[in-house]
């Protein structure tokens, strides 16, 4: 251990700020310095916030945000030569950390890791408690460990929040040769990355929770089936996987417990239907990712026909927690129906993008103002689509609606995967509606029907809206399809395409309206003439 | 089909990553990623010759291929730029930067510009939403909060030297 520690952030945010060469740079001018017994410089995950480059110093702790090499320089020379703080690169911690007006109770279960460790040391995983739960998880009876899980009352963190405990009981109880866990890693919802920050900033964490399903189901072998453009995901896991395997964390007889068990990164190749669990089982097989009919389930016939546990990334990061810390600590976080924490993704029309681990339960103006510090440039804010795409769009008086697996049901506000995207007043309905669904007409398999022509038809006629040429029929048929599709097609995506075009619509129906009857467009930016077509996705 | 003059030796190495790997079910995925990466795209020629060392029908190769986005059956450019037209980026001008991309190069969506330098594709979410609109040259290329006037300079930097590093 060296006195000094530098912690860099390098996740791919930082890396388009240039955070590569800044920590080549900075080793390079402390090795000139001959301050390489003094100074470690590691690199980290996101520290969270992507103004310029985040670079900690400990044991001051004092924040610097980067956007230069000289910035670099002026940090070695100042601060680390010369111990003086360079006052106008620090950045206020409460620029890190969320507002405090609002109190955002802020709790790290899944994230907890992120930033403060070098992924790609197992060790550093270690000294955070890192397998400790594996190793008390095996010696437990794999029946309990299932106990534990389902008491904690964890939910899928992916979107659908079936309870992971019962999902693990029904594929443990199903008898066959051969057993497989499968991760969920293809996060492919526009607006959402906290799959990738966890992957990234802390790889073990979903490795030693996939071994622990892979006991409590009796599976031996699991596979991490990952978006193919996520290549620093990809490098830092397989990494991990090494140095498991080599710590004998995974392979044979683990920590000789006679239990085995085997871990692959599988690669996916851009589909965004890839993200239903039983088309990702087909992309795994090598096939083209199409859902299947359902039931059967995963749990009882899932990969290669085999029982399958299937979970996100996140459902999964938790696991060791609650193995180390019990159920019943668990279940105090967040809400009576929903426990535990959920990672909110920021992106849009906000002053400060990003992510941010909140209990169950938080209202989207929490999220919205308290870590977002609202909308940017002072416009106002005109709507908010929660869970991702295929989530609602909601207006702003809706703002203080809790989010967790009740809120849909309860107030019509979708949690989803937890992006939270925010959309100002310069942004018109109708367009947005239309980019919505061009990405589903895009993503949408081709194997039904309804969603197939369902998709094609509502972007037509959104086409023709902002274009100024649609008629009210047009509108009232565009509802028509939406619930049409919605109710005949085959998986969750053409299922769900009502509830975004749908929302935006009954939320913005003077702004429809306006541009059916009136031909008009409230920002102006539908046209009518030479309106270039926007149709960029084939 | 004219794939290039070192046509043989790329089959090759494409073959002896097939031989490591094909007794893992379900790789054609994998094998398929591979091949891409050796020759940049998948013509015909590839996708049959897949199918034969896989012992897989070329029907069922072709629907794979097809069903990706990542696979592409025609050339790219030496410098694959992808513009994120996912919402996060849309919202904040990604449609722009498109327009400007495409004006800038002179080339229709997909379609290579006359040099062999780039060619230009719509992609749905790079996941880097809090750095809205994205823009990926490459495979690890990365711009986030590009704007139309941007465009030209990252093109330019492909141009003198290939990548920008």
């Amino acid at each position: 251990m060296t006195p000094i520690t530098v912690l860099v952030s390098v996740d791919s945010n930082s890396i388009l700020l240039g955070a590569k060469e800044f920590v080549t740079y900075l080793r390079n001018l402390v090795a000139n310095y001959n301050m390489d017994s003094l100074v470690t410089v590691l690199e980290t995950v996101s520290l969270g916030s992507y103004n310029g480059v985040t670079v900690q110093v400990l044991p001051d702790d004092v924040y610097y945000s980067i956007k230069s090499k000289d910035d670099v320089r002026k940090i070695v020379e100042e601060h680390l030569l010369k111990g003086r703080q360079v006052w106008d690169l620090t950045i206020d911690k409460s620029s890190i950390k969320p507002a405090e007006k609002f109190e955002l109770k802020e709790i790290r279960i899944v994230t907890r890791n992120i930033g403060s460790i070098d992924p790609k040391n197992i060790d550093e995983y270690i000294a955070r408690d890192g397998y400790f739960a594996l190793s008390k998880a095996l010696k437990m009876k794999p029946e309990e460990v299932i106990k534990e899980v389902k008491d904690s009352g964890l939910k899928g963190r992916g979107g659908a929040g079936f309870p992971t405990g019962l999902k693990w009981e029904l594929t443990a109880k199903v008898q066959a040769d051969q057993k497989y866990v499968v991760c969920n890693a293809d996060e492919g919802e526009p607006g959402t990355f906290k799959d990738r920050l966890i992957m990234e900033g802390d790889p073990h964490s979903v490795i030693e929770a996939m071994t622990i399903a892979g006991y409590a189901v009796g599976a031996s072998k699991g596979y991490i089936y990952i978006r193919g453009e996520y290549y620093n995901s990809v490098e830092n896991l397989r990494k991990a996987i090494k140095d498991a395997y080599e710590y004998g964390f995974l392979g044979e007889d683990i920590l000789g417990s006679g239990f085995s068990f085997d871990l692959t990164v599988r690669l996916g190749a851009g589909a965004y239907v890839c993200g239903e669990e039983t088309a990702l089982l087909e992309s795994i097989e090598g096939k083209s990712g199409k859902p299947r009919l359902k039931p059967p389930y995963p749990p009882e016939n899932g990969l290669f026909g085999k029982p399958t546990v299937i979970n996100n990334v996140e459902t999964f990061a938790n696991v060791p927690q609650i193995i180390l810390n019990g159920a019943s600590w668990f279940k105090s976080i967040g809400t009576p129906n929903s426990a535990g924490t959920k990672v909110f993704c920021l992106a849009g029309d906000v002053n400060r993008r990003g992510m941010v681990e909140l209990p169950m339960g938080v209202t989207v103006r929490e999220v919205l103002y308290g870590f977002g510090g609202g909308v940017r440039g002072g416009r106002e804010l005109k709507m908010v689509q929660t869970g991702g795409l295929a989530g609602t769009f909601i207006g702003p008086d809706k703002l203080d609606t809790p989010l967790d697996y009740d809120s849909m049901r309860k107030y019509g506000v979708s949690l989803g995967s937890g992006v939270i995207l925010a959309i100002d007043s310069s942004h018109c309905a109708v367009d947005i509606a239309l980019n919505t669904m061009e990405f589903f007409r895009h993503e949408s398999c081709g194997k039904c029907t309804p969603c197939r022509e369902g998709t094609r038809l509502a972007c037509e006629i959104l086409e023709k809206m902002t274009k100024l040429e649609a008629t009210q029929e047009d509108l009232s048929y565009l509802e028509e399809i939406a619930s049409l599709t919605a109710d005949a097609s085959f998986c969750g995506l053409g299922q769900s395409i009502n509830v975004p075009l749908l929302s935006l619509i009954n939320n913005f129906r003077n702004e429809f309206l306006k541009h059916v009857n009136e031909k008009e467009c409230s920002v102006n930016l539908c046209k009518k003439p030479e309106k270039k077509a926007k149709a960029f996705i084939k | 089909m004219a794939v290039c003059e070192r046509h043989e030796e790329l089959y090759e190495e494409l073959d002896s990553y097939i031989d490591q790997v094909k007794d893992k079910p379900g790789i054609l995925i994998g094998v398929l990623h591979k091949a891409q990466e050796i020759f940049g795209w998948l013509p015909q020629e590839v996708q049959e010759h897949v199918a034969e060392k896989l012992n897989l029908p070329v029907s069922e190769v072709y629907g794979v291929v097809t069903f990706y986005n990542h696979f592409s059956t025609k050339p790219k450019g030496k410098n694959e730029i992808k513009v994120c037209l996912g919402t996060a980026c849309y919202v904040k001008g990604a449609d722009r930067v498109m327009d400007r991309m495409l004006e800038e190069l002179g080339v229709q969506l997909e379609e290579v510009t006359p040099d062999g330098l780039f060619s230009v594709h719509a992609v749905r979410c790079l996941g880097a939403c809090s750095m809205a609109p994205v823009v990926l040259v490459g495979e690890k290329d990365f711009y986030g909060k590009v704007t139309p006037d941007m465009v030209t300079k990252i093109i330019s930097a492909y141009k003198r030297g290939g990548s920008h590093e």
